[in-house]
């Protein structure tokens, strides 16, 4: 027996993985990679299996990203859009996985506007099950890429630094890698406007700042959060035209940070509110990168939970 | 009522005395102790006697909601619970704003023989918060207290003139303290674990800002103000300090409070759901405290069923309630008994909420209504959803062992519940 023969069940935040089993993952998006870069990216690895998508909250990149994985490990794939549906208010997360459940399929991937939505999907479901994003609370493929992105970038997340700008509060990619970071070895750094950055998320390996330049200063990677329009009507910032002026990462802000920093932003993104289009095309811009890598670290996820290894 | 039957209760035992004694009722009444047994008899089989329990704040969902649950099976649940009385909250579809709707209310309940019903009345006409409703026409039609309970009164005018129109008639205003703005889309309670499951909060100040106005608009008017579960430390020290300068204010806290916290959400499950939603260990800490020392008047479950359906959505969607008035003492006295004693408990339930409602303190004296329940104190029993009378079968305690089971209910001399 060793570290990782405690294999989790689902990914639905990291409460239950460890750093090897982490590791474990990451690693074996490096031979994912390997697969994308050949004539044929397909391997017979989940043939015979079945994994179900199933968005209650719209997002095609996310759902494409999850598709073309399993299909590029041979897995049939079938897609429940909830939106697209009978599925709306009321109808309870229990009824519709409980009829995908009698389809036989063998994993889902889920994506929901609650919190908590995909630890229901694993209590009614009995099945493997990777979050695909539950309200603001997580979003651990994302932040598996980001992760895996740095890592390829420095070879090591051991003492790096990642500091997150943006709507910390709303944002379940920050929870995400505040989770996730810190268990690889990396320090977190949270950065916003007051009202969008939650002092109770400060913890072992995470620190908070409002001041950008603060945040920056010693980052390996800055990564900008998306702004929305409802932020601002719902009081958060006076606009976002305010809240660009302090808190958008560009290269006024970069020129405080370390000079081989990348920048990352999980997407999509709102160009010129918080991040300059110079700086999301830019030299240190790693943000399609962060797409490619998605993809294998979603092969490796789905490879993971349901071939498993050691 | 012209019924003219008696009962004799043999082998039954006052708290805190092991003396077995009977007690005989004639015509609802009670005739007195320890009599020459006359009419039908039962053996108490040596349960202790104490007056029937008042229930202060609990959703009986009729007219409008009945797959929630309906008189029948609320008044059947809260006599099983070993309760006497209920006050219903109004926020029911349609809104208990008419004095028709009151009557009505009374004479079905009246009819079904389980524990007697006082519906409470809306304040504010649908409970709009903006315009009073009829509060001396609902009070004559049988309206035991005015609130918007389920909405919180943004309006402070509306407050003031609810209070002083009410304290006119003699009544009680309740309320249901949240700054709504504060509150937002919160879910539970803000924190640490909120922000940790990132789930909107519901932050303390919600409650402690709202009800430092009310004192201040109950301290303006003179009227009567109960603060309706209370669930933080902080609000509670603001309703001391306000009873101290002499405000006419009280305040009741909910069971669930004192043995559930946030980190219960961790679960995502959304029997956990409620408003104000479950706090942390010191606030329930706080709270325990307050009901030893007198700062807290009363205790209420705040029984709101659901439909298990309802309860199955997701933390954003579930609506928020528990429902479990039929376990409430025994959960009370196996968590709580060796700290605050069998007296204080039951004082909490009964003397306490009467006090707070102005209505007369219930004994078992000769000549008082026969309003009793039997409780087994010793013998453990797990809570157990088939037994329910309740049509919300479930609730954060089902399986656990509890002791205090409530055996047999009497309301106005009649049996309202005998546990099988
Ligand atoms: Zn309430």
């Amino acid at each position: 027996m060793n570290a990782l023969s405690s294999k989790p069940k689902h990914l639905l935040d990291f409460q239950d993985w460890s750093a090897e089993r982490l590791n474990a993952l990451l690693d074996n998006a490096d031979t994912m990679m390997q697969v994308l870069d050949r004539p044929v990216k397909k391997v017979p690895a989940l043939q015979g299996l079945t994994v179900c998508t199933v968005f209650f909250e719209n997002s095609t990149r996310t759902r494409v990203s999850f598709e073309l994985a399993a299909r590029r490990m041979s897995a049939d794939v079938v897609s429940f859009a909830a939106g697209a549906s009978s599925v709306n208010k009321g109808e309870s997360i229990r009824d519709t996985i409980e009829v995908l459940t009698a389809y036989k399929v063998d994993a889902f991937v889920v994506r929901h506007q609650a919190a908590g939505a995909a630890h229901l999907v694993a209590r009614y479901s009995g099945k493997p099950v990777i979050n695909a994003g539950d309200g603001r609370r997580a979003h651990p493929t994302q932040a598996l890429l980001d992760a895996y992105t740095i890592r390829r970038e420095f070879g090591t997340l051991e003492g790096k630094t990642v500091a997150i700008i943006g709507d910390v509060r709303h944002s379940r990619v920050a929870r995400s890698n505040a989770e996730l970071l810190p268990k690889l070895g990396a320090k977190v750094i949270l950065c916003g406007p007051a009202t969008l950055l939650p002092r109770e998320l400060a913890a072992e390996g995470v620190t908070l700042t409002t001041d950008p330049r603060e945040a920056v200063r010693n980052a390996d990677a800055v990564m900008a959060l998306r702004l929305q329009q409802e932020r601002m009507d719902a009081g958060y910032v006076g606009s976002l035209q305010d809240y660009a002026r302090v808190y958008q990462v560009n290269e006024d802000l970069l020129a405080f940070a370390p000079n081989e920093a990348v920048v990352l932003h999980p997407g999509p993104m709102n160009r010129d509110v918080e991040i300059s289009s110079e700086t999301a095309d830019g030299p240190r811009s790693r943000i399609l990168a962060q797409v490619e890598n998605g993809q294998a670290v979603r092969m490796s996820t789905l490879y993971h939970l349901l071939v498993g290894r050691a | 009522m012209t019924q003219h039957s008696t009962l004799t209760i043999t082998n039954i035992r006052r708290p805190n005395s092991d003396t077995s004694e009977s007690l005989t009722i004639e015509n609802g009444l009670i005739k007195g102790w320890n009599l020459p047994e006359e009419g039908q008899t039962l053996d108490g089989n040596g349960a202790t006697i104490v007056p029937a329990f008042i229930e202060p704040h609990a959703h009986l969902r009729e007219p409008g909601q009945e797959q929630k649950e309906d008189l029948a099976s609320g008044l059947a649940a809260a006599a099983a619970g070993g309760y006497g009385t209920v006050v219903s909250m109004p926020n029911t579809a349609p809104v208990v704003d008419d004095p028709a709707i009151v009557r009505a209310l009374i004479d079905k309940a009246a009819a079904l023989g389980f524990a007697r019903l006082r519906p409470a009345a809306a304040l504010t006409r649908g409970q709009d918060g903006e315009q009073l409703a009829e509060l001396a026409l609902l009070a004559e039609a049988g309206a035991a207290v005015f609130t918007d309970d389920g909405r919180t009164n943004e309006n402070a005018r509306t407050l003031r003139l609810g209070l002083e129109y009410a304290h006119s008639l003699g009544k009680v205003v309740s309320v249901h303290a949240e700054d709504a703005g504060l509150r937002a889309g919160g879910v539970m309670n803000e924190g640490p674990v909120s922000e940790a499951l990132g789930l909107p909060g519901n932050p303390a100040a919600a409650e402690t800002a709202h009800i430092a106005r009310d004192i201040e608009i109950c301290r303006m008017t003179g009227g009567r103000l109960h603060i309706q579960h209370l669930s933080t430390a902080r609000a509670l020290e603001l309703v001391k300090a306000a009873k101290t300068q002499g405000v006419n204010i009280t305040c009741e806290v909910c069971p669930h409070h004192l043995l559930l916290t946030d980190e219960a959400l961790r679960s995502f499950d959304a029997v956990y759901k409620v408003a104000p939603p479950l706090r942390t260990q010191s606030d329930a800490q706080a709270l325990l405290a307050g009901l030893k020392d007198g700062s807290v008047d009363c205790l209420a479950t705040d029984h709101a069923p659901h439909t298990r359906a309802e309860k199955e959505l997701d933390l954003l969607q579930a609506p928020s309630g528990i429902a479990y008035i039929e376990i409430a003492f025994p959960l009370l006295w196996t968590n709580f008994g060796a700290e605050l004693g069998l007296q204080k408990i039951v004082e909490l339930l009964t003397t306490d909420v009467a006090r707070v409602l102005g209505w007369p303190v219930p004994s078992l004296e000769a000549g008082q209504p026969a309003d009793f329940t039997l409780l087994d104190l010793e013998t453990v029993r797990p809570v157990d959803p088939a037994t329910f009378k309740s049509k919300a079968k479930f609730n954060p305690w089902v399986g656990q062992d509890l002791k205090g089971w409530p055996m047999l209910t009497v309301v106005d001399g009649q049996v309202a519940f005998e546990r099988a």
